[in-house]
């Protein structure tokens, strides 16, 4: 591992994406912008509280996911990778490096969204606002690594897109935010409880309604970083040195 | 998908990698590079097995679609490749120079004409000045002049000291090299220098005598 590489490859991605800023444009108005249609939709600063916090977590996870498969398949296809591989990179170093530069991005993204929600749209935390922050970013840092690992299994940018509603949606349909995970089917409700996002949203959902920072809390954020860890791991795993 | 392969490359010179396109050219220098599986045999590079950790910043390797961002520009892009390398932030000038696209560092990738980008591609693998270069087919699209410069810049760096394989399925490319390798169908055909395989084939023409050798091997 080498700090100045894992560093230069972050500057790399963020560099690619200055270039492209209507790309970037888009990854920082379009949840706020979610936000407010939902604020409308709700037409009334209870019901949207109650929802909001939720979706904070879940709008990041689901366009991360998607600009980080896109982008690690992108580097697959255009062999960019491949020439990586023959270079003194370690696979740690790229991984950290995509991190780096996409969580970078994530706190942004979350940062506006919930700094608009909390100013113009009435939403009402109960807890701390940078816990808050907290969770959104290490969802937006899940739907990153997720991305990066299943970007593996794809070929073509069609099938990359196409893993956002095998693995995402499932995740969101299952979290609780539709139903209460409890009232679920025992099939569904262990289902639920093997999938990270439950947890994510689980956090957020503790971090609106109450100022304490209980076990729970603690234990939903260590599940969720933890998966954030696993999912980086298994996609450093899927990054080859000698393919066919 | 290669048979039999077998020959060394001499430090310091220019070998050319001749063969039609499918005949396993791409294959053979993935093996060098250490990025292709291989099923059998062993692969060493200057003293080392082929794709060792130590070799990493000593082989530089150039595909044949060239692998650079598309959207980044040349120096930045360079500039990444370099620091990944360990490679002083001069090279970039130096390898700019040498592929001729000083002038167009500024420009993004992705704006750059196929053989502009397939010279991004080369300078790339000339970063931290690597003992061996592994080039596959650095001059398609290229027009003559920058053609003759580029093969001018490999006998340069061979003459430095820097071994270079580089593959070609333009015969008429097979004269500007210090060794040649002729590939079909996944098997070496021949292994010698142009005069030696003129003198072997009574041809004067490399173009004629390599169609003598794959006449009398069939």
């Amino acid at each position: 591992m080498n700090p100045a590489t894992t560093a230069a490859t972050a500057r790399r991605v963020l560099t690619q994406l200055r270039h492209d800023p209507r790309t970037v444009a888009m990854l920082l108005l379009v949840p706020a912008l979610l936000m407010t249609l939902l604020r409308f939709v709700f037409d009334d600063a209870r019901a949207f509280s109650a929802i909001a916090p939720a979706l904070l977590g879940v709008f990041p996870f689901v366009i991360m996911f998607l600009i980080a498969s896109v982008t690690t398949l992108r580097e697959r296809t255009t062999a960019t990778l491949e020439r990586l591989m023959t270079m003194p990179l370690a696979r740690l170093d790229l991984i950290l490096g995509y991190a780096l530069a996409f969580g970078l991005l994530a706190v942004l993204q979350v940062g506006v969204a919930t700094g608009v929600s909390l100013l113009w749209l009435g939403l009402d935390v109960a807890g701390s606002v940078w816990t808050l922050l907290l969770i959104a970013v290490l969802d937006a840092l899940l739907g990153m690594a997720l991305g990066l690992f299943v970007s593996a299994f794809a070929t073509s940018e069609f099938q990359a897109i196409q893993f956002m509603p095998l693995f995402v949606l499932p995740q969101f349909l299952l979290c609780g935010l539709l139903q209460p995970r409890a009232e679920m089917a025992w099939p569904l409700e262990w289902l639920s409880t093997v999938m990270p996002l439950s947890y994510a949203v689980d956090a957020l959902t503790l971090v609106t309604r109450s100022a304490e920072f209980s076990g729970t809390l603690v234990r939903d954020l260590v599940v969720v970083a933890g998966c954030v860890v696993v999912a980086l791991a298994l996609g450093a795993g899927t990054l080859r040195r000698r393919t066919a | 998908m290669l048979r039999d392969v077998g020959f060394t490359v001499p430090r310091g010179s220019v070998t050319g990698l001749l063969g039609p396109s499918g005949c396993g050219k791409t294959t053979l220098l993935r093996s060098i590079t250490g990025v292709q599986v291989v099923a059998g045999g062993t692969v060493e590079v200057l003293g080392l097995p082929a794709g060792h950790r130590d070799l990493r910043s000593r082989v530089g390797y150039a595909t044949q679609h060239p692998a650079v961002y598309a959207d980044l520009t040349v120096t930045e892009c360079l500039r990444y490749f370099a620091t990944v390398l360990g490679a002083p932030a001069s090279d970039v000038d130096r390898v700019l120079a040498d592929v001729d696209l000083a002038d167009r560092a500024r420009n993004l990738v992705g704006s750059l004409s196929g053989g502009e980008r397939g010279r991004a591609g080369l300078a790339v693998a000339l970063l931290g000045r690597p003992e061996l270069l592994v080039l596959d087919e650095p001059t398609v699209g290229l027009d003559p002049v920058l053609r003759e410069d580029l093969w001018s810049l490999f006998h340069r760096l061979a003459a430095a000291g820097t071994t270079l394989l580089v593959s070609s399925h333009v015969m008429d490319e097979a004269a500007r090299c210090d060794r040649l390798l002729l590939m079909r169908d996944g098997a070496i055909l021949v292994d010698d220098t142009p005069d030696g395989l003129r003198a072997a084939t009574g041809e004067t023409d490399l173009e004629r005598a390599f169609l003598r050798v794959i006449r009398e091997a069939a």
